[in-house]
């Protein structure tokens, strides 16, 4: 589903250019639920961005279902990000003057999608995060996690088959950090594949796959690393180990 | 994003804006608001002299002796006394096939006297025409009769205000008045009317024009005024008119024909560029709403700097991007340009009472330019902030920066 060729990718920060991926090289099969982990400024963000198209590589390729990505031009990449990736962030990015039901609207609204198709898509989301009677909140009426979960209902309205969380739980307390993150896996179960960007050492265990990030290069990727023993239980306990190192 | 939705999405901006909405709808307005009454005033002017002129009637020439060129030339050096009109060149000039009516007129001071009050007036000498082609009546009485034009009747009609200050309230109908050395017999008043063309019509004293002659002791006519035929060819009637003067007076063009129409047009071309012109004028106020449009924009902008990343992650294109805040901004110009023509409206139909004399309108173009100069600007000043918008980086922009 997802491949990306060595891709490169340099900030200018300052005078001194900082290289925020190094030829990095990824296979991610539809379906998967992975953990990108790593110490502040490895390129985490930078290489969940490239994937969601939101930034484009220096150099190498990035084929999102086959598709040459870093070709396209950037009406047509929009359309791919509303349609086939659903954004989650640290600071939920809710729009304050819309009730959660608009906030989790938008996306429907610009796709052009008609009123009553989009109400019924609204109200089912908001059903699976369970914040049908929030429906009409307004942001500053809602906690952190329902605010998280709104959030993860704008992702998930227009059906993507990728889902990119950076930090979900960043800002979360432990309770809802973890009842977010329950919806996520639950999302992942029903086939859409999850990609997470995470500090929290425990939060990043549940995944199936694990990607450790140092200085802008894959510094451990549980699927290369367990060619002959590539079952989750045996992945996770690995990747604790060297969580601990 | 269709029309309804961005309409809503713009509405809940201003909702949750609306002190700053509020002062951009007034800046709008005034400046909407300030094109349509300047205008009005200027076209006012031009209807309120439209309407002076066609209280002369409908189509009148007037001759008036000496040649006056309005055109070029120096002042005279020597000072060449032109003859006089006399009231023989007058009905030399009644002849001329297309002219209807012809009214000379003899003007002078004259000290009217009744016992012991008197009054100095501006006293016309004329015929019968001059009711007609002045469109005067009398309010008692009767006009002067058609023997006025060959005869020097002991005759007079007074003003109301002259006949007031001489008689108040009692009759004065069939009752003698002193005019200069002679005796006068008053057989009518003239009816209640205000200023015409600076002359104030209810202090004065009409008198035949034979009669005026004599009082003033002189042939020389003041003016002559015309009335033609609808149908005439006007400036061939003023060439046979030239015609007839000059044979007259040997071979000396020396009077000066003004034609209503070419008044009133010159009048008109005037007023119009002067109302063009007031336009131009009070447009400046809309584009420094313009400006102000797109400081606030480009304030907005960097304030939602978020807002638009998060737009762009979930799918918006550049284009969708531009659209939104293009259409905030003529959103913005269509409210304003409504509540901006409402306002000026208002006060024209408030003004239109407190001086229904003055015909205070709108000429036709100016609401159509007015609310076209506004979109004008709203969509100039509005193509930079949302270009810089659309530009954003999202990466950048999510995180605020």
């Amino acid at each position: 589903m997802i491949k990306l060729d060595r891709v490169n990718k340099t900030y200018q920060v300052g005078d001194t250019p900082l290289r925020a991926l190094r030829d990095v090289s990824l296979s991610i099969d539809a379906g998967e639920y992975l953990s990108v982990m790593g110490p502040s400024g490895s390129g985490k963000s930078t290489l969940l961005n490239m994937i969601g198209l939101l930034d484009r590589p220096d150099s190498g390729h990035y084929w999102l279902e086959g598709v040459a990505t870093e070709l396209l031009p950037e009406e047509r990449r929009a359309r791919l990000r509303g349609e086939n990736i659903g954004f989650i962030f640290q600071s939920f990015h809710l729009v304050n003057r819309l009730t959660a039901f608009e906030n989790i609207e938008l996306p429907l609204m610009l796709a052009e999608q008609p009123v009553k198709q989009r109400r019924q898509a609204v109200a089912e989301v908001l059903a699976m995060v369970g914040l049908t009677s929030r429906a009409s909140h307004k942001p500053n009426q809602l906690s952190g996690g329902q605010l998280q979960r709104v959030a993860i209902a704008r992702a998930i309205v227009m059906r993507p088959r990728l889902l990119l969380a950076d930090e979900p739980t960043g800002n979360l307390d432990s309770h809802s950090g973890g009842e977010v993150i329950d919806v996520l896996e639950k999302l992942n179960r029903e086939g859409i594949t999850l990609i997470m960007v995470t500090h929290d050492q425990n939060i990043g265990d549940r995944a199936i796959r694990h990607i450790r990030m140092v200085d802008g290069e894959i510094d451990r990727d549980t699927a290369c690393d367990s060619t002959q023993d590539s079952t989750p239980e045996k992945a996770r306990d690995k990747n604790q180990h060297s969580g601990e190192k | 994003m269709k029309l309804l939705d961005q309409f809503i999405f713009n509405t809940q901006i201003f909702q949750r804006h609306r002190v700053r909405t509020f002062l951009l709808l007034l800046a709008v307005g005034i400046g909407v608001a300030s094109v349509i009454l300047l205008t009005s005033l200027g076209e006012g002017a031009r209807r309120y002299v439209d309407r002076e002129f066609s209280a002369l009637g409908n189509r009148v020439l007037i001759v008036l002796p000496g040649r006056k060129e309005t055109t070029g030339g120096g002042p005279p050096i020597y000072g060449a006394v032109p003859r006089d009109l006399t009231l023989e060149d007058a009905i030399a000039l009644e002849r001329i096939p297309g002219v209807l009516a012809m009214a000379p007129i003899i003007a002078g001071m004259t000290t009217v006297a009744r016992d012991s009050r008197s009054r100095e007036v501006i006293t016309l000498g004329s015929t019968q025409a001059f009711f007609a082609v002045r469109q005067l009546a009398v309010g008692a009485g009767k006009i002067l009769p058609a023997r006025a034009r060959s005869e020097a009747l002991a005759v007079c009609i007074l003003g109301v205000k002259l006949k007031r200050e001489l008689f108040g309230n009692s009759r004065a109908l069939g009752e003698w008045v002193r005019v200069g050395d002679r005796r006068m017999r008053i057989i009518g008043v003239l009816e209640e009317r205000g200023e015409s063309l600076g002359l104030d019509l209810r202090d004065m004293l009409v008198i035949p024009v034979r009669t005026a002659e004599q009082l003033f002791d002189s042939p020389g006519l003041f003016r002559i005024i015309l009335d033609i035929a609808a149908s005439a060819d006007s400036d061939k009637i003023q060439q046979q008119m030239l015609a007839i003067i000059r044979q007259r007076h040997d071979g000396e063009e020396d009077v000066t024909v003004i034609s209503q129409d070419s008044m009133l047009a010159a009048f008109d071309n005037i007023l119009s560029v002067l109302t063009l012109a007031i336009a131009a004028i009070s447009s400046i106020s809309l584009l420094v709403a313009g400006i102000l449009i797109m400081n606030i924009s480009l304030i907005s902008v960097s304030q939602r700097r978020r807002e638009i990343g998060l737009l762009k992650a979930i799918g918006a294109s550049s284009r969708q991007i531009k659209q939104l805040f293009v259409g905030e901004s003529l959103l913005l110009i269509s409210m304003g340009s409504i509540a901006g023509i409402v306002f000026a409206f208002g006060l024209i139909f408030v003004a239109a009472n407190l001086w229904p004399d003055f015909p205070l309108m709108p000429p036709l173009w100016a609401v159509p330019a007015a609310v076209g100069i506004a979109f004008l600007t709203g969509l100039t000043f509005s193509i930079a902030p949302a270009k810089r918008a659309a530009a954003l980086d999202p990466v950048l922009a999510l995180r605020g920066l």
